[in-house]
């Protein structure tokens, strides 16, 4: 179920205080955070967020498309890149061994 | 010969059924659509007068979203997804389930018919 438009977007109150500072200020500074769950706001935009993916922090640089979406959507915490694709000279010398 | 909206022209079958062949209409928007032009849903379209026809047509110009709007709609937020590198774009760029379902089993519709392994080649050929 969706939130409530009562309460409006979430944001996890130190992330907005830092990006308000920073409006205040006018300035653009990356700002690291470990706030996955916040919502991209529209005070966001064309600041750098380093959204942390449990490893390291991805700066992600905020467009306007990106408001209403949460940060942790930008900052993937699964590194598969896909399966190694065996040559076919390899898979003719060691057939795959077959299931009694 | 009814062609609405386009390219659709299903003859034949019930009205109800006939408007679902239209991108972007299923059963109830169908029947919601018949309703307000006070047409009886089980009505053929071959046996549709003209009168009828120009009712639906003009509801439908109403509703608005249908086939390539709808399209064009579609495709455009899976673009933006894609654009602003979101988890759910790089599963729309993989061809892969959107809305975190399971990938070890299933997932047949998003990732298309099997890539066999060589052994289960070899176990099909043999069965047959």
């Amino acid at each position: 179920m969706a939130r409530s438009v009562k309460k409006g977007a979430f944001v996890d109150d130190h992330l907005m205080k830092k990006v308000d500072e920073l409006n205040r200020r006018n300035e653009k500074k990356v700002l690291k955070t470990w706030s996955r769950r916040s919502t991209v706001t529209p005070d966001m935009v064309a600041h750098t967020i380093a959204v942390h993916n449990g490893k390291k922090f991805i700066p992600i640089y905020i467009s306007e498309n990106m408001v209403g979406h949460k940060l942790g959507e930008f900052s993937a915490t699964r590194t598969f890149k896909g399966h190694s694709v065996k040559s076919a000279a390899e898979r003719s010398a060691s057939p795959a061994p077959r299931p009694a | 010969m009814a062609r609405i909206a386009g390219v659709d022209l299903p003859v034949q079958k019930r009205a109800e059924i006939a408007l679902t062949y239209i991108y972007g209409i299923g059963r109830a928007r169908a029947n919601s659509i018949l309703h307000r032009a006070a047409v009886n849903p089980d009505t053929r379209v071959r046996d549709l007068n003209e009168d009828e026809v120009g009712r639906i047509r003009r509801i439908l110009e109403e509703e608005g979203q249908i086939e390539g709007d709808l399209r064009k709609e579609i495709s455009m937020n899976v673009r933006r997804l894609i654009e602003i590198g979101s988890y759910r774009g790089l599963r729309h760029r993989r061809n892969l389930p959107v809305h975190g379902q399971r990938t070890h089993t299933n997932a047949r519709t998003r990732k298309g018919p099997r890539k066999g392994t060589i052994a289960n080649k070899k176990k099909a050929s043999a069965k047959t």
